[in-house]
């Protein structure tokens, strides 16, 4: 089963939780990752007061589509559940959620980290910094980002 | 040959001051890097935009794109910096 969603409105972990476990009694284990608004301040920077997620209708959709299937075929998975918010998110609030759900732990696991990575330089998504001062700047794409995802390639 | 949309993302689409546009392309623009050439010379913000060094993405009918895919009349063509979603 592969869940996507592309939503303003929160998520609710424990119900998406409960409906991946629920996919078949041969479920033994189930990765979860939940991104957050981090504070994220900067010296001589006013704080961080929340990010706004812009994203491309349809694509984002497809994107997220596209990754949970290449996951569903690189590990043995039952299910897996991926769930990315846009709009304005302040601080403290939950952006993106990962399931995954596998007979054992370390496919569930992997699939988790597999997708978090893929999802942030394949999934079109771009974060806009909102301080409390008002001002705001475009977050600026991240080497690291490139290389999470690149270590799943073959 | 008939027309492309355009859609614009992110700082992009901020500094254009537009979020899309359909545009009747020459017979010669048939690839991406042909439609972003063209592009910049017709569109001096979107010139100076592509020349400051920041990368801009390309993605044709909802899919990532690279500098050789070919572009036809009918299909919806993106521009947008590099993704930071997550």
């Amino acid at each position: 089963m592969i869940r996507v969603s592309v939503q303003a409105e929160p998520f609710d972990a424990a119900a998406e939780i409960a409906a991946l476990s629920g996919v078949g009694a041969a479920v033994g284990g189930l990765g979860c990752f939940i991104g957050l608004v981090r504070a994220d301040d900067r010296p001589g920077e006013p704080p961080l007061a929340a990010l706004v997620l812009e994203h491309y209708p349809g694509m984002s959709e497809s994107m997220l589509r596209e990754v949970a299937e290449q996951a569903c075929a690189r590990f043995p998975l039952l299910g897996c559940t991926v769930i990315h918010r846009f709009g304005r998110l302040p601080l403290g609030e939950p952006i993106v959620l990962v399931l995954a759900a596998s007979r054992h732990r370390q496919a569930a696991l992997d699939a988790t980290g597999f997708l978090i990575d893929w999802l942030k330089t394949g999934a079109p998504f771009w974060k806009r910094e909102e301080r409390t001062d008002g001002s705001s700047r475009w977050v600026e794409a991240r080497p690291a980002d490139d290389h999470a995802a690149a270590r799943w390639k073959d | 040959m008939g027309s492309v949309h355009l859609l614009y993302f992110a700082w992009l689409r901020e500094q254009l001051g537009r979020s899309e546009e359909r545009l009747d392309l020459p017979p010669e623009v048939d690839r991406v890097d042909r439609l972003l050439r063209w592009l910049r010379q017709r569109d001096p913000a979107l010139d100076s935009l592509a020349g400051s060094g920041r990368a801009i993405r390309v993605a044709v009918n909802q899919r990532f794109a690279r500098d050789g895919d070919p572009v036809r009349a009918g299909d919806e063509v993106a521009l947008f910096p590099p993704v930071t979603g997550g």
